[in-house]
């Protein structure tokens, strides 16, 4: 275990670090298109060569990448241009909200998905499971833009029952994550009910269960003990892959709600041309895909004792 | 030279006879599943609505009429009727929404054949040759699947800008990693199968042997994947245009469309509705023909 553990930071790390090479070669190979991004188009060709020589982009490209990933991982991640603060602050500030509205969105989902998942997938095939499957299906299908846009016309301008913004100007309101959860919600757990549901149908297939059954134990104590706990590991670490996934969905709803969290600050990044923003926003996404992976995988290892103890 | 009888079933690779006739039994079978007959029939309907979009659609669809109509308003002048009423701008919705079909029905197919095209050479090459090749392409594999994959169509479209093509490169970039680790499965379950081993010791070329012998029977996930991708991918270019970074304006693409109009949804529900309506029934229709697929294949 604790090799395993080794091995993937290792791995981890590397990932990181050719993600990091990837972003300098998109973003900062040429000096010009740097300082065009940094003093904008109607700056002078002196202006621009001052900015160059003071901020070091003469030197050569390769000494460029060690310096910005020394600063990058002693957290000295620059300014932002457009939004005027250090973009560390900026992040983390962001960042915080976004896991506010993660936590919400992961306390609805993992009962509401694997409920679905575990009823349907105990009897296959039948009127519940088909009348569950249909509704995740068609949940899936609806992408969260325009969920957003319909949910909102419901209980926004339809009934008024909750505010169409989520920008918390008055402060944290519970009522303002209602929405922006909801969407997430809706359009994730068609996803994860599928797998869930598809993990228990195997499950119920299993000899031990079989045994289970004919040994003549109560129904409901062979589904908790007996198929739960195995059914439940594949949906687990798809949860956590989905993490990943989430962070589309976290854009849209964000920036559509007005949420003051890391999505809309990736995409205001990425409207304004806030270089040195978006290179930091982009490589946390990616630390956080990576972390999540790696858990993802520890945790199945630990939960799967065919292969923990291989 | 013959194939001694007792292997000639195992050594010939076990497909169809003519590509036709392929095709017509896997449409037959398609039929036993009936959420694939939905799924197929939603496909057809709006293939049919892009190919006839210059028959079907009442309106130039760029062409600024008459501002915020609600739907069924006859036009001035009595050229028409709005049938799902007008913009802000005063363009038709209905012919919006008809043209807006070939836009995503040209690009996003467009697209996933392009990730299909690199991702399952890689994926073959990588299954069948292993070694250092493996190596390589399985790694570059996990470093872009560590990126979520809006973040980079995010990230590529905010350095080479929005266009059809931008999308397409994207889109290719950011889902052939995942089509090169499918195919890689599937080709190492193959590789040491005796139809392999037998053209193998006939002296076929290493092109033939990928792609005569192994992708023809790493077809059916495939395909099954191909049909989710082309649901996800018209969700991405979906929400590239409900973000402003899709295709420019003032072309009709369905996500725009809903961008575009979002801030008159208070009053004007109708003009996010249809567009939104849309672009869920195709997606749903690739969902749909997907899990029949499956199911299919499933039952064989």
């Amino acid at each position: 275990m604790v090799k395993l553990v080794g091995r993937r930071a290792v791995y981890m790390a590397a990932t990181m670090l050719a993600a990091s090479l990837f972003l300098f070669l998109l973003f900062e190979l040429s000096p010009q298109e740097v300082v065009v991004n940094a003093l904008g188009p109607y700056s002078t060709a002196e202006q621009r060569q001052a900015w160059l020589l003071a901020n070091g982009y003469n030197r050569p490209a390769s000494v460029r990448y060690f310096d910005w990933l020394g600063h990058f991982m002693t957290g000295d991640w620059g300014r932002s241009r457009v939004l005027g603060a250090p973009v560390a602050h900026l992040v983390w500030t962001r960042l915080e909200n976004t896991a506010i509205l993660g936590f919400w969105f992961f306390v609805f989902l993992v009962p509401l998905a694997l409920g679905l998942g575990v009823l349907s997938g105990m009897r296959e095939g039948s009127p519940l499971d088909r009348i569950i499957s249909t509704l995740c299906i068609v949940s899936a299908s609806i992408p969260p833009f325009a969920s957003t846009v319909l949910v909102s016309a419901i209980f926004v301008f339809s009934l008024h029952w909750l505010p169409g913004t989520s920008s918390m100007i008055d402060g944290f309101s519970y009522r303002e994550l209602v929405m922006p959860v909801l969407v997430l919600v809706l359009y994730d757990f068609g996803y994860v009910a599928r797998i869930t549901r598809a993990a228990m149908s195997e499950v119920m297939t299993t000899a031990y269960m079989r045994t289970a059954m004919l040994k003549g134990l109560p129904h409901r104590r062979i589904i908790v003990r007996h198929a739960l706990r195995n059914a439940l590991i594949a949906p687990f670490t798809v949860l956590m892959l989905h993490v990943n996934w989430l962070i589309a969905g976290v854009i849209v709803v964000e920036f559509f709600f007005a949420y003051k969290g890391f999505g809309s600050l990736i995409l205001e990044a990425s409207l304004g041309h806030d270089l040195f923003l978006l290179e930091a926003c982009t490589m946390v996404t990616v630390a956080i895909a990576v972390t999540t992976q790696t858990v993802a995988d520890l945790v199945y290892v630990y939960l799967n004792p065919r292969i923990r103890f291989r | 030279m013959t194939d001694a009888p007792v292997l000639s079933n195992e050594t010939a690779a076990p497909h169809g006879s003519t590509p036709i006739g392929r095709v017509l039994r896997s449409v037959a079978r398609l039929r036993r599943s009936r959420v694939g007959v939905v799924g197929a029939s939603i496909l057809v309907f709006w293939i049919a609505v892009a190919l006839a979009a210059p028959l079907l659609a009442p309106f130039p669809p760029n062409q600024p009429l008459q501002p915020m109509a609600p739907p069924g308003t006859h036009a001035v002048g009595g050229t028409g009727v709005f049938w799902l009423g007008t913009d802000h701008l005063g363009r038709d919705l209905l012919s919006r929404i008809i043209w807006g079909a070939r836009t995503v029905l040209v690009i996003a197919p467009l697209a996933t054949l392009s990730a299909f095209i690199v991702g399952v050479s890689a994926g073959l090459i990588a299954g069948f040759k292993l070694g250092w090749l493996d190596e390589l392409l399985s790694r570059v594999t996990d470093l872009v699947l560590a990126f979520p994959a809006l973040v980079l169509y995010i990230v590529i479209i905010s350095k080479f800008g929005a266009s059809a093509l931008n999308i397409v490169l994207a889109v290719t970039l950011a889902s052939s990693p995942a089509v090169m680790r499918l195919t890689r499965g599937l080709v190492l379950e193959l590789r040491n199968r005796a139809f392999v081993s037998a053209a193998q010791l006939r002296g076929e070329s290493l092109w033939y042997i990928m792609v005569v012998e192994i992708l023809p029977n790493a077809r059916g996930p495939l395909i099954v994947d191909a049909c989710l991708r082309l649901g996800y991918v018209t969700i991405t270019i979906g929400t590239l245009g409900f973000l402003g970074l899709g295709l420019p304006p003032p072309d009709p693409d369905w996500g725009g469309m809903i961008n575009e109009t979002r801030q008159f949804a208070l009053v004007f529900p109708y003009m996010v509705l249809f567009p939104c309506l849309a672009i869920s029934s195709l997606v749903l229709g690739f969902n749909l023909l997907a899990d029949g697929l499956r199911e299919l294949s499933l039952q064989d």
